[in-house]
C-alpha cells in the first residue's frame, strides 16, 4: 500500500482520541458516583485528572498540526485530520464539564443532597453510552451510524426536564431548599452539556465520510421550547 | 463529470480526441475554461495532460501522425477548422515550457524578436519594459538588458520566457510544468506570478505537483487513463477547492490523497 506510514500516523491519532475519549467518559461516571457517596477526596482527584485530560488534548494538537505541515493531506485525509482537531477540542471540553460536577462536589462541603441522586447518574451512564458509541463510528467513519447518536440526546433532554421539574417543585415547597436544588440543576445541566457535545462529534464523523456540513439536529432547543409550553 | 457553471469561457473543447496514428491518446474531454482564471490540470503520468495542453494551441501539429477529432472553440471559431492559420492560434494562445528555453540572444531581443516577426511597431523599449514588469523580472534585469538571457538564473530565464509569450498579449497562457525545473524560492515566484497574470490572461497549467495546484489555480481538471484502451480522459473537474476537499470521483480522491497506484 502507497503512504503506509501516513496511514499508520492517522490511525494512531484515532488510537489516541480514543484514549482520551475514554479518560473522558471516565471522569464523568466517577464525578457523578463521587457525588452521589459526597465523596470529597475523589472529587479532588477528578479535578486533578482533568489536568492530563488537557495535556492529551494539545499533544494531539500538535501531532496532528504535524501531520498537516509535513504530509500535506488532501481530500478525506485532510477533512479526518480536521476534524480530530475539532472533535479532541470537544473532548476536552466534555472533561471540564465532569470536572465542573466535582467542583459544584467540593463547594458542597458537608452539605447533604437535597434529594438521592436517580435520574442525574442516569443522565450521565446515558451520555458516556453515547460518547462511546459516537467514538467508535468516528473510528470506523461510520456516517450511518453517527447520524442516529444525536436522537438518543432527546433522551437525556427529558432527563433533564424531569430533573428541572422535580427541583423546582422542592424549591416551590421551600425556598431554603433553593441553595441545594441549584447545585443539582447545575451539575444536570453539565450533563445535559456533556451529551449535546456527542452529537458535534457525530457531525464531524459524517463530514469525514461523506463531505458534507449537516447539522444532525440542534437539541439545544429542546429544553427551551419544552419550558415554553 | 461537474462542470463549473459561469457564463465567462475562454476557451471550450467540444468532444475532443486526440490522436497519434491509430492510437487515441485523449478520448472525448469536454471542458469549459473559465476567462481570466488559473485552471490546472492534473493527473499521473502519461495520462495526456500535455497532449491536452498541447492541443490548445496546436503544437500537436508538429507530431506528423497526429490528429484531432472534436472541436476546441475560442470565440465560437473552431480553432482547428480549414481556414484557421495554427500561427495566429499560436499568437493568441501563447505557451511556457518545462524547462526555460529562452532564445541565445540578449534579454531584450528575446522580447523584442516575437514581437518583431509579429508585426509589432509601437515603441519596442516600453513594450520590452511593460513585458518585463509583467513578468516581475524588470527590477532585476532593467540594467543588463544587453546581457545574454543564458546569464539569469532559471527561474530568472523562466520568468523572461514569460514576458516573451505576454509581449505578444495574447489571450490565454499554457504552462506545461513551468515550476518543475525551479528551487522552491524560483517556484513560489512564478506562482506569485500567476496571480498576477491572471487579472489580465486565462491560464491552464499542467502541473505534476498537487499542491501546486492546490495552491494556484481556481479550477482543477482530473485525468486518468480508462483501463481498456490506455487513453486518457478529464474524469472530474471542478473548483480546486472542491477538488481538494471533498472530490466526488474515488479516483480523484486516491490520486489527491496520493493512494493511487
Amino acid at each position: 500500500m502507497i503512504r503506509k506510514n501516513f496511514e499508520n500516523d492517522l490511525q494512531q491519532i484515532k488510537d489516541e482520541i480514543i484514549l482520551l475519549g475514554s479518560m473522558v467518559e471516565q471522569a464523568l461516571i466517577s464525578a457523578v458516583d463521587a457525588l452521589k457517596k459526597r465523596d470529597i477526596k475523589a472529587a479532588q482527584a477528578i479535578i486533578i485528572e482533568d489536568k492530563e485530560i488537557n495535556k492529551k488534548r494539545f499533544d494531539l494538537e500538535n501531532q496532528i498540526m504535524v501531520l498537516i505541515a509535513t504530509q500535506q493531506p488532501m481530500a478525506k485525509d485532510l477533512r479526518l485530520l480536521a476534524s480530530c482537531m475539532e472533535i479532541t477540542s470537544e473532548l476536552e471540553r466534555m472533561g471540564d464539564y465532569a470536572k465542573g460536577i466535582a467542583n459544584i462536589n467540593v463547594r458542597m462541603g458537608d452539605e447533604q443532597l437535597l434529594k438521592p441522586l436517580i435520574d442525574i447518574p442516569r443522565m450521565a451512564q446515558k451520555g458516556v453510552d453515547m460518547l462511546h458509541r459516537a467514538l467508535t463510528a468516528f473510528v470506523n467513519e461510520d456516517a450511518e451510524t453517527a447520524k442516529t447518536i444525536p436522537i438518543e440526546d432527546d433522551e437525556v433532554d427529558a432527563l433533564y426536564n424531569q430533573i428541572y421539574r422535580e427541583l423546582m417543585v422542592f424549591i416551590i415547597e421551600d425556598p431554603k431548599n433553593i441553595e441545594r436544588a441549584n447545585w443539582l440543576l447545575w451539575v444536570a445541566h453539565n450533563i445535559e452539556r456533556f451529551a449535546d457535545r456527542v452529537t458535534n462529534i457525530c457531525e464531524r464523523t459524517v463530514f469525514i465520510a461523506t463531505g458534507s456540513f449537516d447539522e444532525i439536529k440542534s437539541s439545544d432547543d429542546e429544553f427551551w421550547k419544552s419550558q415554553n409550553k | 463529470m461537474t462542470q463549473p457553471e459561469n457564463g465567462q469561457y475562454a476557451i471550450e473543447t467540444n468532444d475532443l480526441s486526440i490522436f497519434y496514428g491509430k492510437f487515441e491518446a485523449v478520448k472525448d474531454v469536454n471542458l469549459k475554461i473559465e476567462k481570466q482564471k488559473i485552471t490546472a490540470i492534473i493527473g499521473p503520468s502519461g495520462c495526456g495532460k500535455s497532449t491536452l495542453l498541447r492541443a490548445f494551441n496546436r503544437m500537436n501539429d508538429f507530431v506528423p501522425t497526429s490528429r484531432v477529432e472534436g472541436e476546441i472553440l475560442m470565440h465560437g471559431t473552431n480553432l482547428y477548422s480549414k481556414q484557421i492559420d495554427p500561427v495566429e492560434v499560436r499568437r493568441r494562445i501563447g505557451m511556457v515550457f518545462q524547462k526555460p528555453n529562452p532564445f541565445p540572444k540578449s534579454i531584450y531581443e528575446n522580447i523584442a524578436w516575437g514581437a518583431r516577426i509579429n508585426g509589432f511597431k509601437g515603441d519596442m523599449d516600453e513594450l520590452v519594459e511593460q513585458s518585463l514588469r509583467g513578468a516581475a523580472l524588470w527590477d532585476e534585469v532593467k540594467d543588463k538588458l544587453k546581457q545574454s538571457a543564458y546569464a539569469l538564473s532559471g527561474g530568472q530565464q523562466q520568468r523572461l520566457c514569460i514576458a516573451r509569450t505576454i509581449a505578444i498579449q495574447p489571450e490565454i497562457i499554457l504552462m506545461d510544468e513551468p515550476a518543475s525545473a525551479l528551487d522552491p524560492i524560483s517556484t513560489l515566484r512564478i506562482e506569485e506570478l500567476m496571480q498576477e497574470l491572471k487579472k489580465n490572461y486565462t491560464i491552464l497549467i499542467v502541473t505534476h505537483n498537487m499542491q501546486q495546484a492546490a495552491r494556484v489555480s481556481d479550477f482543477t481538471a482530473m485525468m486518468m487513463l480508462y483501463e481498456e484502451t490506455r487513453s486518457g480522459t478529464v474524469i472530474e473537474y471542478d473548483e480546486t477547492k472542491t477538488i481538494f476537499t471533498r472530490p466526488k470521483d474515488k479516483r480523484t480522491e486516491d490520486y489527491v490523497t496520493g493512494r493511487f497506484g
